[in-house]
């Protein structure tokens, strides 16, 4: 059945256990990255998940928002380089969707998902199919909406798919953008180590609101 | 055999170059917030100058900060880009007043970076604007000028701007100067064998022993050949011909004309020595000159570096009267010097 909504203190717990998979993913997200990027993405979203729960951990928030703005903010000031602005961006625009929220429910799950991509977009510049973590957000943020769930779970179950769904989608993609861009077709059967980076931290929200 | 650097703790690399070089400027300079290195005295009313970008490139980007330079850098880790937090705190410690100039090279991890954190400078009401250095000719051709890289002609620029940041009236003036600068300044760099990432010792890329990477980025980005390695006479006219054929090809800009004059800079990467330096800038004057192409002035020295990388770099600036005029005001700083007024002058 899972969640209706999930309250501040849970938002922030769930951003914790996204972070611990992280953390516990970092070989699989390096592993990813060496194949096609130059192998820093594990490391640094290792570095920048730890940021977030020193953030998180203990902290009482004013709004569901500002947990995920204070996750962004985290990850920014921590990670450096061209993931550390864009992780950050994802969440900073997509907790500025839901900045006064005291509860997290479906729709506001959607967009935190719809304007966080947005953001990335915008911000990096990358188009659906350049193989980046947009192509995992973008599906997953387009399935979230279709679903018009009414409960946050629901809601996240739509957008775990949807990510999971672009993640395997971007292995049949040609790398134009960051340092894999020189690799061309080489970069064919791989996935990107941003979009696997997207799926799991979407399937442990998933996790949590179940 | 494995490379032996002397440091200590491999994550600490970039946190340690820094207190000592801000030990170096010994009162100088100060070290502010996380990572950045600004002036201790920045005038009021001054527009002030930030460069930065990814340590290990040593003496760039926070060596070029000092007199008649910049007043201040935002620091990465090891060739990263520095998170926005550090990019505001350098900003909110140079801002006078007048507003901030941030001139870096075009690097995707630095643009994104460095656009957050004039964001967070525009939410404290300082203004920013960004020139971008993309003189590295071999990264993409002139009509797609937005995917150059920025290489060593950031210290021709930064000099130029450095000096014109002391007499700038406001941002836009300086902004304007700035872009001229870029526009003019064009580089092409060798690269004979990587340097090593400080962390781990693995070489930045791979590269066939006896060849030469024509156009490689400073990091490894591929150029635009691999050619067999040969005399620095040979070289030297196939490096020059690529920057000559740039302002050819972009009509951006006049071509290289007789009777223009210019900055000409001879960088090493690292490892090619001031030896080599010499011998590739004999050749570069005897065919510039041949050109009637006036050297108004001479760079040469390990500048721009990726630890122990062996390539050179060439970099050519069309000075004008302005440009020559900032180019004569002498400058400090750690690592980069220079007296009034020019050689030959």
């Amino acid at each position: 059945m899972g969640k209706d909504t999930l309250s501040i203190n849970e938002t922030r717990d769930m951003m914790i256990a996204v972070a611990n998979k992280i953390i516990e993913a970092e070989p699989i997200l390096t592993d990813a990255d060496r194949a096609l990027g130059d192998g820093d993405h594990g490391v640094g979203m290792e570095r920048g998940m730890n940021a977030v729960k020193e953030a998180l951990e203990h902290q009482e928030f004013a709004s569901v928002g500002k947990v995920f703005m204070a996750v962004g903010m985290a990850m920014m000031s921590s990670m450096g380089g061209a993931s550390g602005a864009v992780f950050g961006t994802l969440f900073r625009s997509g907790g500025k969707a839901v900045k006064d929220a005291e509860s997290l429910d479906a729709a506001g799950m959607v967009a935190v998902f719809k304007e966080g991509t947005e953001g990335v977009m915008t911000r990096g510049g990358a188009k659906p199919g350049d193989k980046t973590m947009v192509d995992a957000l973008l599906p997953a943020a387009e399935a979230g909406e279709k679903a018009a769930a009414s409960s946050v779970y629901d809601a996240l179950v739509a957008i775990a798919d949807g990510a999971e769904a672009g993640r395997e989608a971007s292995k049949d993609m040609i790398a134009t953008m960051g340092r894999a861009k020189t690799l061309g077709e080489k970069s064919l059967g791989k996935a990107d180590a941003g979009a696997v980076s997207v799926a799991i931290i979407a399937a442990t929200m998933r996790d949590y609101a179940a | 055999m494995a490379l032996q650097k002397l440091i200590n703790d491999p994550l600490k690399v970039a946190d340690e170059l820094l207190e000592g070089l801000v030990e170096a400027y010994n009162g100088e300079c100060k070290s502010v917030g996380r990572r950045s290195i600004v002036k201790s005295e920045i005038p009021d009313g001054k527009v002030a100058l930030l460069v930065g970008g990814g340590s290990g490139h040593e003496p760039i980007y926070h060596g070029l900060v000092g007199r008649n330079l910049a007043d201040g850098a935002a620091c990465g880790d090891i060739f990263a880009a520095p998170p926005p937090n550090i990019v505001f705190e350098a900003t909110e410690a140079v801002d006078k007043g007048k507003g901030v100039l941030y001139l870096y090279g075009n690097y995707a991890g630095d643009v994104l970076n460095f656009d957050i954190g004039a964001e967070l400078a525009d939410d404290e009401d300082i203004e920013v604007r960004t020139v971008l250095i993309w003189d590295d000719v071999c990264s993409a051709p002139p009509t797609e000028k937005e995917k150059r890289r920025g290489i060593a002609g950031l210290v021709p620029v930064v000099k130029l701007v450095g000096a014109a940041s002391q007499t700038a009236s406001s941002l836009d003036e300086l902004e304007a100067t700035a872009k001229k600068a870029v526009l003019q300044t064009r580089s092409v760099g060798v690269s004979m064998a990587p340097g090593s990432i400080p962390a781990t010792g693995k070489p930045t890329f791979d590269l066939e022993e006896g060849k030469i990477g024509l156009g490689m980025g400073i990091h490894g980005e591929p150029g635009v050949a691999e050619i067999p390695m040969s005399t620095a006479d040979e070289l030297t006219p196939t490096m020059l011909d690529l920057v000559i054929k740039d302002f050819e090809d972009d009509e951006e800009v006049e071509s290289l004309a007789e009777g223009d004059e210019i900055i000409l800079f001879v960088n090493s990467l690292g490892a090619t020595t001031m030896m080599e330096l010499l011998i590739v800038l004999r050749k570069a004057k005897e065919y510039l000159t041949d050109k009637g192409i006036k050297i108004y002035d001479v760079m040469l020295g390990p500048l721009v570096t990726c630890q122990e990388m062996t390539g050179v770099s060439l970099s050519i600036t069309r000075v004008d009267d302005e440009l020559k005029g900032y180019w004569d005001m002498p400058c400090q700083s750690v690592c980069f010097s220079k007296m009034e007024g020019h050689y030959g002058g």
